[in-house]
């Protein structure tokens, strides 16, 4: 990928808000690029969606979120896909990943209540036949979501002039 | 009564307080004030540094260090030199750990000067340099820059301030506050001079990681000029560390020694803690490359495109600086100098920047802004700049 698109992308992932205008300043380039370049980024599915980061205590979510540890069989000539698949139908279900070490995938969940993520795990998870053990892991507080610190303290506090 | 007068001494009450303290004093009570003032990084110093340092408390190393520095920190000090600006000190006797670049400048000048020995410091500059020399007995001279030269110092402009006198050159750059930084070329022909002339150099390399589109050079590396060289930087700017006060020295053993008396005497040894920090920084740079400085880096100078390309939109004459975290506009084509301007705007969109002339008397028809700013503060800013300028224009052209 050329420089223009990486450092595009660093911006956007700074600030997906931020605008053409915005980048082409900051780059020094024609504010026409950019907005090719983002598109090109776009249309390749480099860039895959826009979001937000929440902090959900400020934000009053009373959401529940889990980390669960998935062992699975793998499957002949799918592998882990198939499997990886059939997870990644479920809404509740916001990232997932193969993993190294002592379990196969980890997924993260978003539910309403705990009574919801249980019974994900134990009437869904536990139900598909590859699945041989599950561990859940409730998140209990946010500390740093997508790069970013949520309770650290911004203010300015430079007064020496020079 | 006690007339105070009488005790202090003609040295110290010779030298004026700086005059931007007050203009931002002003600007601090003003509620919803943007200042575009500060000359240091808005950066946190790396996690990894401050981490070092908590641990060098908790393992209770807090005594004094040896007069010169910890040999690690100026062995590290020493190869960060060597590997970054090719110059060769030795970490035994030609390195200096002071108290910022600050100790090193006074330093220096006090173990150069006698009474009457001129000081050649390129204007505008930073403002300590001229009451540094003054407190030594010396005589400031100033060499103005002009923004055609893009504020480099030419060798007219210096010769036409030799004297027999001439003891010292200042060399500031990268340049606070107009952005300036020297090339090759350039401190090739000032370095001509200062051999011919026979003048020592103080190079303040403090901002020697914040240059654009090109390397810094030090002076010191130009052939003939090691010996005739005290090179001075630190931690404040590269590694945002300011507040720890960190800086070193580094020349010929014959004058560092005598830097070195008068810092065992004055000032014993830099902070402890602060040397653990400094060293975390150096081994972290060698190991990744100086990556947290690169991301500043990288951050600063997209600000400057920012900046340069908004004061330029606004007609405002800028030359685009190549180094420290400045800009430094003209603002004399709207009718009034760099402190009507400052004054005004900071009246008018309560928005305060440094009037040119806190930097010497070249610097009367420009403002220093700094961009050491989060980009959205620079963008809230700049808007409030830019229709102040507007509004300028349109009174002008009634």
């Amino acid at each position: 990928m050329d420089k223009i698109s990486k450092k595009i992308l660093q911006l956007l992932k700074d600030n997906a808000r931020c605008s053409n205008e915005y980048i082409a300043e900051l780059l020094n380039i024609n504010e026409s690029v950019v907005e090719e370049t983002i598109s090109e980024l776009e249309d390749s599915g480099v860039i895959v969606k826009y979001t937000a980061i929440i902090n959900n205590e400020l934000a009053g979510n009373d959401c529940v979120d889990a980390l669960i540890e998935i062992g699975v069989t793998p499957q002949k000539i799918s592998g882990f896909d198939a499997i990886a698949e059939e997870l990644m139908g479920y809404d509740m279900v916001k990232n997932l990943y193969l993993m190294s070490g002592g379990h196969d995938l980890t997924l993260t969940i978003e539910g309403k209540t705990v009574r919801e993520i249980s019974l994900f795990v134990s009437k869904t998870l536990s139900a598909i036949d590859s699945v041989i053990s599950t561990k859940t892991l409730f998140i209990l507080k946010q500390y740093k979501e997508g790069g970013v610190q949520l309770f650290s303290n911004t203010e300015d506090k430079r007064e020496l002039i020079r | 009564m006690i007339d105070y007068n009488e005790f202090i001494s003609e040295k110290a009450s010779g030298i004026k307080p700086s005059g931007i303290r007050k203009f931002f004093d002003v600007a601090a009570t003003m509620k919803g004030a943007i200042s575009l003032g500060v000359g240091e990084p808005d950066f946190q110093t790396p996690w990894s540094v401050r981490e070092s340092a908590i641990s060098s408390i908790k393992k209770g190393y807090t005594q004094y260090t040896s007069n010169t520095g910890m040999p690690a920190l100026r062995i590290a000090i020493a190869k960060y030199l060597s590997t970054r600006y090719n110059i060769k000190y030795s970490s035994d006797n030609e390195i200096l750990v002071t108290v910022g670049a600050s100790e090193g400048i006074d330093l220096s000048l006090r173990a150069l000067l006698n009474d009457g020995d001129e000081v050649l410091i390129p204007e505008p500059s930073y403002v300590s340099y001229s009451p540094c020399v003054k407190l030594c007995g010396g005589v400031s001279v100033a060499v103005p820059c002009k923004v055609s030269d893009e504020f480099k110092v030419t060798p007219n402009e210096l010769l036409a301030c030799i004297t027999p006198k001439t003891k010292v050159l200042i060399m500031p750059y990268p340049n606070n506050p107009t952005g300036a930084i020297m090339e090759r070329s350039h401190l090739e022909a000032v370095s001509k001079l200062c051999i011919e002339h026979n003048i020592i150099v103080i190079s303040d390399e403090i901002y020697s990681e914040l240059t654009y589109d090109v390397q810094h050079v030090s002076i010191a590396e130009v052939e003939g000029m090691r010996e005739r060289t005290i090179v001075i930087n630190g931690f404040s700017k590269s590694f945002a560390m300011t507040g720890w006060r960190l800086g070193y020295v580094a020349c010929p053993e014959p004058l560092l020694s005598v830097m070195l008396k008068i810092h065992q005497y004055c000032i014993m040894c830099a902070p402890t803690v602060s040397q653990y920090a400094g060293l975390q920084a150096l081994e972290d740079g060698f190991i990744d490359d100086f990556k947290a400085v690169e991301a500043m880096h990288e951050e600063y100078d997209m600000r400057r495109h920012f900046m340069v390309r908004t004061l330029n939109r606004l007609g405002l004459e800028c030359f685009e600086p190549k180094g420290a975290f400045y800009v430094f506009p003209k603002v004399s084509s709207l009718g009034m100098n760099g402190e009507e301007f400052a004054t005004a705007l900071l009246k008018a969109k309560k928005v305060a920047v440094v009037p040119g002339s806190a930097f010497g008397d070249s610097g009367n028809d420009f403002i220093r802004i700094s961009y050491a700013y989060s980009i959205v503060s620079l963008r809230k800013a700049m808007k409030r700049i830019e229709e102040f300028v507007l509004e300028l224009k349109e009174n002008m052209a009634k």
